[in-house]
């Protein structure tokens, strides 16, 4: 009884160990750059975040996660005949060593029913779940700046 | 001395304003666009009635003497619209003077969300000048039809996004269709054939 008691423990620990390993491990596994959020008016519900994100070993993002929104999605936005299509999707697969760029142009992140205007200058917190080979997850935290509405895009 | 010349440069001045005037408003024809496309030959956009922010009807006549850039898009659209709206004040400023006789129009595909209130702050959050019209879903759709404009809604969890076509609609000053531009244009690109329309009317 005690013996299984202690075994338990035990695994408990290693568990925690290794948690605490991998959460170590994990910042340095999927690099997020130059993250922002389009900035709204009052009234707006639903704006659009951005970033470039850089995974060292083959890895996929699962999802979203952000106290700003009600509901966090990640949609990707494809051009055919000039008719600009949406589709949220499931997850987004980021080869090892490839910048893969959330833009205007393709894959993104949709903050829908916003809790509150979003504001140029403000930031907004954004949680990356990102999973690799292994199904090992990984939580990053970012501080996304908000840029202004009229925010010219780099392809223009 | 000074009088010759200035009935020479009346004279000139009126020769080329004429001249303008046959070339250009009375010509139907094609128009040679570096970019965009050509839409001489369609009748879009003739008949649509809708309300701008301050509910007061607009339709293409109330756009007469100006250049009306219409873009029919959604608020809560992150990526196209608020690109597009951007790149259409970019351009005003590109055609300099020229650019005041641009009017930018922009058309809710999503009048359920798009309240007056919010439309009138998003467009003017890209230039002050720039128009947003709405209707009824019944109004909005046969807007879009009249413009050969596609858009559907795309479910999405408990909310719903929107695709729709993403083309900038381009009439001279007599409300004469004339030019299409791609949402994959440059400012620099759409300013060079909104110039081409200027000239001619």
């Amino acid at each position: 009884m005690t013996a299984t008691f202690s075994k338990s423990r035990i695994k408990q620990l290693v568990l925690g160990v290794s948690l605490l390993g991998l959460a170590l491990q994990a910042s340095a596994q999927t690099q997020v750059d130059d993250a922002w959020v389009r900035a709204t008016v009052a009234g707006q519900q639903a704006t659009g975040a951005f970033m470039t994100l850089t995974a060292s070993t083959d890895s996929k993002l699962l999802g979203v996660q952000s106290p700003a929104a009600k509901i966090v999605q990640v949609h990707q936005s494809t051009m055919k005949n000039d008719v600009m299509s949406m589709q949220a999707v499931e997850s987004v697969v980021l080869p090892a060593g490839k910048a893969v760029s959330f833009d205007p142009h393709g894959y993104h992140v949709m903050l829908i029913d916003l809790v509150a205007q979003v504001k140029e200058g403000d930031t907004v917190p954004l949680t990356l779940i990102v999973e690799n080979a292994k199904g090992e997850k990984e939580s990053i935290e970012v501080k996304a700046p908000v840029r202004a509405l009229n925010m010219a895009d780099h392809k223009m | 001395m000074s009088v010759l010349m200035n009935r020479r440069k009346v004279i000139a001045g009126m020769g080329l304003l004429g001249l303008g005037l046959l070339t250009g408003c009375d010509t139907r024809g094609e128009l040679s666009y570096k970019y965009g496309k050509d839409l001489s030959d369609k009748i879009l956009g003739r008949t649509f009635k809708l309300k701008d922010t301050n509910g007061d009807v607009q339709t293409l006549s109330s756009f007469r003497g100006m250049m009306p850039m219409v873009f029919f898009g959604f608020t809560q659209c992150p990526a196209i619209c608020p690109t597009t709206l951007a790149r259409a004040a970019k351009i005003k400023k590109l055609m300099g003077k020229d650019g005041d006789r641009l009017q930018v129009i922009f058309i809710t595909l999503d009048p359920e969300r798009d309240t007056p209130q919010v439309l009138d702050a998003y467009v003017k959050a890209f230039d002050p000048s720039f128009v947003a019209l709405y209707g009824s879903l019944e109004e909005t759709a046969a807007t879009a039809k009249e413009f050969d404009v596609f858009f559907e809604k795309v479910p999405s969890g408990s909310t719903y996004t929107l695709s729709h076509t993403a083309t900038s609609y381009v009439y001279d000053s007599r409300g004469t269709l004339r030019l299409g531009l791609s949402q994959s244009l440059s400012a620099q690109e759409c300013t060079e054939d909104l110039l081409t329309v200027m000239e001619v009317c």
